[in-house]
């Protein structure tokens, strides 16, 4: 998906970069990696300090950099839908309908995208861009904290001390859905999307998953 | 041998009860200079009531709550992570300016953000769980 975009800005003055919040390692990065055999920079983030530093709260999000260094879109949906929360579970498919329109919100995604670094469009200006940016509490400071220290104790075999760090952390910040799921997959692999997530998602009732980004005329 | 983690990376310093460290360390691992008016980042000082502690160490943990951090340890005090409070990552971000982040590629192979200067960046995330 990104080489494709990245191809087809070759010579723009544009790069991606795409960072793995990744808890568990490189490893767990490296067969999709591999796989795209990207161009772009691919980085991994162990103890997703990108997350903190810009206030992400789900994978993927996104935000637009111009060449001045500006932030210029602060942190939205990389062009995820909501649709897969109509998926029928006992077959984990969907209606052709919502898979075509999610293939569709993608595309318009990656469109907007294209149409900022050809022509400028979509960039918002400051006020704007400051608007629309997450607002970090002292509980989501403090979290950040406890997420940071979880891991790391969990990569030094303090698996249980660890645990009570990530806990605290998605206690603190119950809306990072990157906190709740890292800590699943930690303590069962597929936890992440596991009944637990989808019993998450379903409390969400009528809030957006993947809130949709601001995108008028994309 | 205690372990430091603050947004600048990971530190090692030797250390006595709870956080104490020798003025050297403190300004290695967060910038603030020991002076006799406080500790000094820049043109910014803080003075310490009783972040001094015998034998001329900071209180790094007082310290660095007392400026709206936050700060939190595992129970041997062995890692502790000095976050950044509210207020600064508020004001970092509203500044508009990309908070800058170096992380390491596949191969261990460490790429700075900034360093993209002068090109459009999409910078997004992603996980495999």
């Amino acid at each position: 998906m990104w080489q494709t975009l990245f191809d087809s800005l070759a010579g723009k003055n544009f790069m991606i970069v795409a960072v793995a919040e990744e808890g568990l390692g490189p490893e767990a990065s490296r067969p999709w990696i591999e796989q795209a055999a990207p161009q772009y920079w691919n980085l991994i983030d162990q103890d997703h300090r990108l997350a903190e530093l810009y206030g992400m709260v789900n994978v993927p999000q996104c935000v637009w950099i111009d060449e001045t260094g500006r932030i210029v879109r602060g942190p939205e949906t990389t062009g995820s839908t909501d649709h897969f929360r109509q998926m029928d579970l006992a077959t984990r498919t969907m209606a052709p309908d919502l898979v075509e329109a999610r293939t569709a919100a993608r595309a318009r995604y990656m469109d907007a995208v294209r149409d900022w670094v050809l022509t400028g469009r979509h960039a918002l200006e400051e006020d704007a861009a400051r608007a629309a940016l997450p607002r970090v509490t002292p509980e989501i400071a403090l979290a950040h904290a406890h997420f940071r220290l979880g891991t790391v104790l969990r990569r030094n075999g303090k698996t249980a001390e660890g645990a009570a760090h990530l806990a605290e952390a998605s206690r603190l910040h119950p809306d990072s859905w990157n906190m709740w799921r890292q800590t699943a997959e930690f303590e069962t692999l597929g936890g992440a999307g596991g009944p637990a997530f989808w019993q998450r998602v379903q409390a969400l009732g009528d809030r957006p998953y993947y809130p949709p980004p601001d995108l008028p005329g994309a | 041998m205690t372990t430091i983690l603050t947004d600048a990376g990971a530190f090692t310093a030797e250390t006595s009860h709870a956080l104490h460290l020798k003025p050297d360390d403190v300004e290695r691992i967060t910038g603030w200079t020991l002076k006799p008016e406080g500790l000094c980042r820049g043109p910014v000082c803080v003075p310490l009531k009783s972040a001094v502690m015998p034998e001329g160490r900071v209180d790094l943990a007082a310290f660095w709550r007392h400026l709206g951090n936050p700060v939190v340890t595992d129970e041997a005090q062995e890692t502790w992570v000095l976050g950044t409070g509210a207020e600064d990552r508020n004001a970092s971000l509203t500044g508009l300016m990309a908070p800058d982040i170096t992380l390491p590629d596949l191969a261990g192979t460490p790429h700075t953000l900034s360093a993209l200067r002068g090109k459009k960046v999409l910078l997004t995330t992603w996980a495999s769980w």
